[in-house]
């Protein structure tokens, strides 16, 4: 595996009698997403303010990109870029004014500065309103702003704190795309949010936060696997009218292929198979053996919604009492 | 704290000077120091204008007739210096309440503390922006001031009345940095900008208005005056040394006290005076600059140990804050 940029052991934090992060690990390589995904308050704001060396931890051991942001705050922040949730900008300055603060503050080179300021405001597609004042920004123009803030520091790291939240869609899916790229330029990626869709399609790996520890943690298939009790999921349609077997058989027919943990029926002709690998094939196989018609036999990327949906009703169910 | 402190590496200076430079140009270029500015420039003029009028009459008789420019009261209009101990403040105030509290607001605050700086950095930075601007007003001013002087009396000021003028410019410097100071500390402790514009603004009313009458009850209550002081009608010297000292808690006070030393060279002291101490002066004689500033030297240093002091205060507060809004 690639070289590990982010690394935190057996992290706390407790405000007063509350924990507000309660013993957390976690490791992040370069050229990887690592969505911390939550509930709001789970914790996962004062994780990113203490990689960051912004809160100091209570307990734990930190290390991103080669320092320790408790002992070397400033070294920790000169290869770490941050974009803060609901990130603000000096209204009153034009956005290239707001970027050479900020670039000046992190001690970029002068003669280098205004360079790096105009690349990185290209590659947001900011650079025909880079004159205007921020004020007159939308929320999209200055996430990308952020995004170009990260892109002239040229970090290792990026920390990403809800980037998504209160976009429309469209301005979502274009600063995604835009966070993939950086990390296809070999930046290491945290990213917390709540919206989970959304985020599940960039995220590598993803860690599910509860209660200021990590409920589970791995790639979004891996949690599936764990969750669910299978890493991919099938969709069959057939006909229910026309030679379909009684809706019992079909269900024990596709049960009973090898590799398929679980099979469920919303409606009739309509079935959701959970698998441990890819069974398209042997399904196939199986339903046109048995005469039954294929309407539609497609792979579906497991929703984080659901696992996450289906991991808290799990311990809500179990643990309601101590909740 | 401070173990931990020693332990961390890089320099708590990083930045300053950028902080330093964008709060200046902030400050010069908002609308709000535009109004300030007019508002002092008007009224100072107007008042050393007012007092000129009289001043001619008079040119030949004052050796310090530069330094009456800024003490002179005449009808209806009170002096240069009335009008700046309020003015000072204000401007102070005005600069300073929604120094920290508005980078919150504006959710820039962890942006910016992102940043290979340290909060030091950011706080110092900001106050000698503020200061900066206090000091380029104030000397602007004192030097329109003069101008006016120079052509409407026709007269040069002495090198004396310049060396004086300019203690004076610095003790009002002094005066500007406690309450810009004060202003600072309610805009780290206060997250609305409005409640510590009024907390800067409440502490300013009470110790510059009201303190001096509550400083004089309370040395009543702790030094009741005898029926001897009472058929005499003047104060126990005890009483009047314990109301000086309180007064003195006020930076008013203190600024009151040391402008005064340095313009009217004649003042040789601001307490109860004893037989003894004056005898073998000549009345009225002005003291030397030397002498005058060493009587000044006190207030002068006492307020700007005040603007340390708060601004330790504020450093603290800030320090202890947790960066998300």
């Amino acid at each position: 595996m690639s070289e590990v940029l982010i690394e935190a052991r057996g992290l706390k934090k407790r405000y007063g009698k509350t924990t507000a992060v309660d013993g957390i690990d976690l490791t992040v390589h370069r050229g990887e997403i690592f969505g911390l995904l939550g509930p709001n308050g789970a914790g996962k704001t004062t994780t990113i303010l203490m990689l960051l060396g912004l809160t100091e931890a209570d307990e734990g051991r930190i290390s991103v990109c080669g320092a320790d942001p408790m002992r070397d705050p400033l070294t920790v922040k000169e290869r770490v870029a941050y974009l803060p949730d609901m990130v603000g900008f000096y209204d009153n300055l034009s956005a290239r004014a707001n970027l050479r603060y900020t670039g000046r503050l992190a001690g970029i080179a002068a003669q280098e500065l205004d360079a790096r300021i105009d690349g990185a405001l290209a590659r947001v597609r900011l650079d025909s309103v880079a004159d205007h004042k921020v004020g007159t920004y939308s929320r999209g123009m200055r996430q990308r702003l952020g995004l170009a803030e990260i892109l002239m520091k040229r970090a290792q790291a990026a920390i990403l704190d809800e980037p998504t939240n209160g976009l429309d869609p469209q301005s979502t899916f274009e600063l995604l795309d835009m966070i993939r790229t950086l990390r296809d330029d070999g930046m290491a990626i945290i990213l917390s949010s709540h919206i989970l869709d959304r985020v599940q399609a960039i995220c590598d790996r993803v860690a599910l936060f509860s209660n200021g520890r990590i409920a589970i943690e791995g790639s979004v298939r891996e949690l599936a696997a764990q969750v669910l009790g299978g890493g991919y999921t099938l969709q069959v349609d057939t006909d229910p009218k026309n030679g379909a077997p009684h809706k019992g058989t079909l269900a024990a027919l596709l049960g009973s292929v090898e590799g398929v943990s679980g099979v469920h029926s919303a409606e009739p002709g309509h079935y959701h198979v959970l698998a441990m690998r890819d069974v398209r094939d042997a399904v196939a196989r199986a339903m046109v053996e048995a005469g039954v018609p294929i309407l539609r036999l497609a792979s579906v990327e497991p929703s984080l919604d659901e696992i996450y949906r289906r991991y808290f009703e799990g311990i809500n169910g179990t643990a309601h009492g101590t909740a | 704290m401070a173990q931990r402190m020693a332990r961390r590496s890089g320099s708590p200076w990083k930045g300053c000077g950028i902080v330093f430079e964008k709060e200046f140009s902030d400050h010069l270029r908002s609308p709000r120091m535009l109004v300030l500015e007019w508002l002092i420039l008007l009224t100072g003029i107007g008042a050393v204008f007012m007092s000129i009028q009289g001043l001619r009459t008079t040119t030949a008789q004052d050796p310090f007739l530069f330094l009456r420019l800024f003490t002179d009261a005449r009808e209806s209009m009170p002096s240069f210096l009335s009008v700046l101990s309020f003015l000072i403040p204000l401007m102070a105030i005005g600069l300073g309440f929604d120094s920290i509290n508005g980078e919150f607001n504006r959710r820039t605050m962890s942006r910016v503390l992102a940043q290979p700086i340290y909060r030091d950095a950011l706080l110092l930075g900001k106050f000698g922006g503020g200061l900066a601007t206090l000091a380029v007003g104030l000397m602007t001013l004192w030097l329109l001031i003069i101008g006016l002087g120079l052509l409407r009396l026709g007269v040069a000021p002495s090198g004396e009345e310049v060396a004086r003028g300019f203690v004076f410019l610095c003790v009002a410097l002094a005066y500007g940095g406690v309450w810009l100071a004060v202003a600072m500390l309610c805009s780290v402790l206060c997250r609305s900008p409005a409640t510590a514009a009024f907390s800067a603004l409440g502490a300013w009313l009470l110790l510059s208005l009201l303190w001096p009458m509550m400083a004089r009850f309370l040395a009543e209550i702790v030094y009741p005056p005898t029926d001897m002081a009472i058929l005499l009608g003047v104060q126990s010297p005890q009483q009047i040394g314990l109301q000086q000292i309180l007064a003195r808690i006020s930076p008013s006070t203190l600024f009151g006290e040391a402008v005064i030393g340095m313009l009217q060279p004649a003042t040789r002291t601001f307490g109860v005076v004893f037989a003894s101490q004056v005898r073998g002066a000549v009345a009225g004689a002005p003291l030397s600059f030397g002498q005058s500033l060493l009587l000044v030297w006190p207030q002068f240093t006492g307020l700007i140990a005040a603007a340390i002091i708060l601004f330790a205060a504020s450093y603290m507060a800030f320090q202890r804050q947790e960066v998300r809004a």
